[in-house]
């Protein structure tokens, strides 16, 4: 069920120069999501949540939140707030002076302010740090003080531009959780990017992909991995195995035939015959043995590496050829040479049209 | 060269000898100043007999030399503060704005570091007497800070950098003005450097001579005192004049150093 | 409002009020520079044209004061002096500070190396005129050299050091070692040591590692503590004044000559401006290495 739309982009182009930074960007998000702006660098990703926060101003479109245009209004007037990359923090102040400066810009002052501040702290579990200096604190804890400074003015969306990316990986595994408390206590929308889709699966309701200015491909983390709009997005989710082929027929309604070197493959969808397609499918859907709904033939493995939880498994047919990758248990036999028979179920197919 | 040598220990030793013969050179004026600054006889050479802060005394006695002192602090102060704050504002124009003529509008103000101090202080010898006005310490300010404020620019545009402008953009995003967070976010945040901007420019200010020399007449600064003192024969008492400045600078200059120290930390 | 001129977007309002900002930010300094740079520089070359008769009256406007310059064969040779001063300098100061710089890089353990750049550039804050009065005193018959020299009976009598081109150009080499070992250290620590020691592990000898590795790197240091020897020696009044007395006169001299005996203001704005002609020509020649150092 989705709630109604409060933050919403309308079709935002940004050109630097000849440039084009984002073409035709558009999103509507409810007012507790926690959205995920994912793609590689040059994406757009950070230009959109730059565009959001009033940083930049957008070449074309129109930018609404809770029901109102601020696309002419600077940062200092949005009701958002950004944590950035390197936290951003006024290293001649203080904790306390940190997290209540927005709250002197806004002429709170005295106990109010320090209750407020006091309160941000707790929240992000730095109670008693007030009077730290910036350059006494850990990569995590500065990570906590960008937080409670953002919010302590209470935004209705806040902005995170890479926000995990200086920590190392057990720290961000920690505060990726922490992040999705906060948000969920909150009750505000989070708008996150990074470039790291287990990051992104991790936190969103929402993914928003993004390549060349353009989004790829929109939705709850658990369609988008596993069932991607293009082939893009397809691959930047994760790894998967892809059959390149021709719609043979179109059985009935929404079911087609496709011809590929594994043979003629059933998948649903809506494209004239003769047309060109990619079928993907994810590692972990294909099974090494031959019961399942649907034989995708002989291979031979190539390469198993051991990745603690599974093997990841490379393994290839030729005449035609064909590349499979997938997962087998660790307990597993695997040699390379060996042969395995594969096969899957029919609603893991996934397809893309070229 | 050094890996020709046939022990390896060889090539460490030579240039430690070179290093040690550079750190003689280097140092030998100075010992001589310093040393002789505090003889008790006439004349500042061998034999030394000493020490006495005879020499001293005379300095601060002096007149000349306690004015020209004054006059060098007046015009290292005023042209100092004048091309930190103008360097910091250039500086802050050209890291946060896009404009047109921005390329160029650096290169002018960074023209001077290019060019002779003879002929900044001939230009403005002309003009001021084309203009009729007659040679001051004022003329000198001007002149120091055409020399010093491109040095200050270049400091403060070092440290304005992305981190710095996320900085900024934390404080306008809670909602500061850009006066605000020019004066409550950037100084603050830059002030190690510019402190150590106004430190570098006044020992140059106090340091130059040919500027001063040009543009004075009858107030002038200590540089300028020291180089007619010098025209009635070597003595004693410009060693400890001497001296003491030395003294100054390397106070200022180990003031400098501890900033950035702590900066980088 | 005409078709085709859109309505300002909040994109182009912020363009416009960035454009605003970051002139007004830069103004005041460009201004100062304008004001007092620019123009009395202009003013100067308006007043170069202007030249004095011998009698002291203006002569006929025009270029009468460069002929007169380049006829007067004082004048040249003091030009002539001057360049020649200045390329020794330059090139006797570049090779000592070199491995005097390497050797603060290369040598010195990594903690003391400050303290070693420190120290080796501590006499640069005595003042200017002071060092070069140091240097009279070190070099003067009864002055410190000669009396180790004498005590070392190496000289059985006092020799007089000062007051030659000699005496101005040790006490230029002394300054500018400092001066382009401040620069040429600061470019060395910039090299990445990765490189040598990928060439070391590709076989090549210390001095073939040095050669073809760490000295083309060093050259935009090198250049850049070069051209700041040009620009601050060939202009310089100070030291040749003190210790180079009057024989082999350098421009600058002259120029002062011009100014407090002569009065010849015009004569002293086209010494001024042909020297830093000279320094123009020196920027041009070594413009490429210095692009390299991205001042």
């Amino acid at each position: 069920m989705r709630e109604e739309a409060h933050l919403v982009v309308e079709d935002v182009r940004k050109l630097y120069g000849e440039v084009v930074a984002l073409d035709g960007v558009s999103l509507a998000v409810g007012a507790t999501d926690y959205v995920v702006l994912l793609g590689p660098s040059g994406s757009g990703k950070t230009t959109l949540l730059s565009v959001i926060g009033g940083f930049a101003f957008p070449s074309a479109g129109r930018i609404t939140i809770a029901g109102k245009d601020v696309t002419a209004l600077g940062p200092a007037v949005r009701p958002t707030t950004t944590v950035f990359q390197d936290y951003a923090l006024f290293p001649h102040m203080t904790v306390a002076g940190n997290v209540g400066f927005g709250l002197r810009i806004r002429g709170v002052a005295g106990t109010e302010q320090r209750r407020r501040v006091g309160a941000a702290l707790e929240m992000v579990g730095l109670t008693g740090f007030d009077r730290r200096g910036i350059h006494e604190l850990s990569g995590g804890q500065r990570q906590r003080v960008a937080l409670a400074r953002a919010l302590v003015v209470e935004p209705q969306i806040l902005l995170l531009d890479e926000p995990l990316g200086a920590l190392d990986l057990n720290l961000r595994r920690q505060m990726q959780d922490e992040l999705l408390d906060l948000q969920r206590r909150t009750g505000r929308s989070f708008v996150h990017v990074t470039h790291d889709q287990e990051e992104a699966m991790a936190l969103a309701s929402l993914i928003v992909v993004m390549n060349k200015g353009r989004i790829e491909d929109l939705g709850p983390p658990q369609r988008v991995y596993a069932r991607p709009a293009t082939r893009f997005a397809a691959t930047f989710m994760g790894e998967s195995t892809q059959f390149e082929g021709r719609v043979a027929e179109r059985a009935s309604g929404q079911c087609l035939l496709v011809e590929t070197p594994v043979g003629h493959l059933p998948v649903t969808g809506n494209l004239e015959a003769g047309s060109q397609v990619t079928i993907i499918l994810r590692p972990e859907n294909i099974r090494a043995e031959a019961g399942g709904e649907i034989a995708l033939g002989e291979a031979r493995v190539r390469e198993a590496v051991f990745q603690g939880a599974h093997y990841r498994v490379l393994a290839s047919r030729q005449s035609p050829a064909q590349d499979f990758v997938l997962r087998l248990p660790p307990q597993a036999v695997i040699e390379p040479g060996m042969a395995l028979k594969l096969s899957c179920a029919a609603g893991d197919l996934v397809l893309l049209q070229r | 060269m050094i890996g020709r040598l046939r022990w390896p220990g060889a090539g460490t030793a030579l240039g430690a000898l070179y290093m040690a013969l550079c750190y003689g050179f280097i140092f030998l004026p100075v010992i001589v100043l310093v040393l002789f600054s505090f003889q008790s006889g006439d004349l500042p050479a061998p034999p030394f007999n000493g020490p006495s802060l005879r020499w001293y005394q005379a300095a601060f006695a002096d007149g000349r030399l306690v004015d020209g002192f004054t006059n060098s602090l007046l015009v290292g102060g005023s042209s100092s503060a004048l091309s930190v704050l103008l360097g910091f504002f250039a500086a802050y124009g050209i890291a946060r704005y896009e404009f047109p003529l921005k390329r160029a509008i650096q290169a002018i103000v960074i023209l001077p570091l290019a060019v002779s101090y003879l002929l900044i202080g001939m230009g403005l010898l002309v003009s001021a007497s084309w203009l009729g006005f007659s040679p001051s310490l004022s003329t000198v300010v001007i002149g120091h800070v055409v020399v010093n404020m491109p040095l200050a620019f270049v400091i403060c545009l070092a440290q304005l950098g992305e981190h710095q402008r996320r900085v900024e953009a934390a404080a306008r995003d809670l909602g500061a003005s850009t006066f605000r967070v020019l004066f409550s976010i950037t100084a603050p945040m830059i002030a190690p450097a510019l402190i150590a901007a106004f430190c570098l420019c006044f020992t140059l200010s106090w340091d130059e001579t040919l500027i001063a020399l040009l543009n004075t007449r009858f107030d002038v600064t200590l540089p300028v005192v020291i180089l007619s003192l010098l025209r009635g024969g070597v003595s004693p008492l410009t060693n400890a004049a001497g001296s003491f400045i030395f003294l100054c600078s390397i106070l200022l200059m180990v003031v400098v150093e501890l900033l950035l120290l702590r900066q980088r930390r | 409002m005409r078709a085709g001129v859109s309505p300002p977007t909040a994109e182009s309002r912020a363009q416009a009020r960035a454009r605003l900002a970051g002139l007004g930010f830069a103004l005041p300094a460009v201004a100062w520079i304008l004001l007092f740079f620019a123009a009395p520089i202009v003013i100067m070359a308006a007043y170069s044209l202007m030249p004095l008769g011998p009698d002291g009256r203006p002569g006929p406007l025009g270029l009468g004061a460069y002929e007169t310059f380049f006829a007067e064969s004082a004048f040249t040779a003091a030009l002539w002096n001057s360049v020649v001063t200045t390329v020794v300098v330059v090139v006797a100061s570049t090779l000592l500070a070199y491995p005097f710089a390497y050797g603060i890089a290369r040598l010195v353990p990594k903690r003391w190396r400050r303290l070693a750049l420190a120290f080796a550039i501590l006499p640069f804050w005595t003042s200017y005129v002071v060092r070069s009065y140091a240097w009279l005193l070190a070099l003067s018959p009864v002055g410190f050299i000669n009396h180790a020299l004498l005590g070392l009976h190496v000289i059985d009598h006092a020799i007089l050091f000062a007051y030659n081109p000699q005496a101005t150009e040790l006490g230029f080499v002394h300054f500018f070692i400092m001066l382009n070992a401040l620069t040429i250290y600061a470019n060395l620590v910039q090299i990445n040591p990765h490189y040598a020691m990928a060439a070391r592990d590709l076989g090549a000898s210390a001095w073939r590692c040095f050669r073809s590795i760490t000295l083309p790197l060093s050259i935009p240091g090198i250049a850049v503590g070069a051209f700041l020897t040009i620009v601050l020696c060939i202009g310089d009044f100070v030291t040749p004044q003190i210790l180079g007395g009057f024989r082999g006169l350098l421009l600058p001299q002259v120029v002062m000559m011009q100014i407090q005996r002569q009065l010849n203001l015009p004569m002293a704005s086209v010494m001024s401006l042909v020297l830093t002609l000279v320094v123009a020509l020196a920027y041009l020649a070594m413009q490429r290495w210095l692009r390299m150092a991205r001042l």
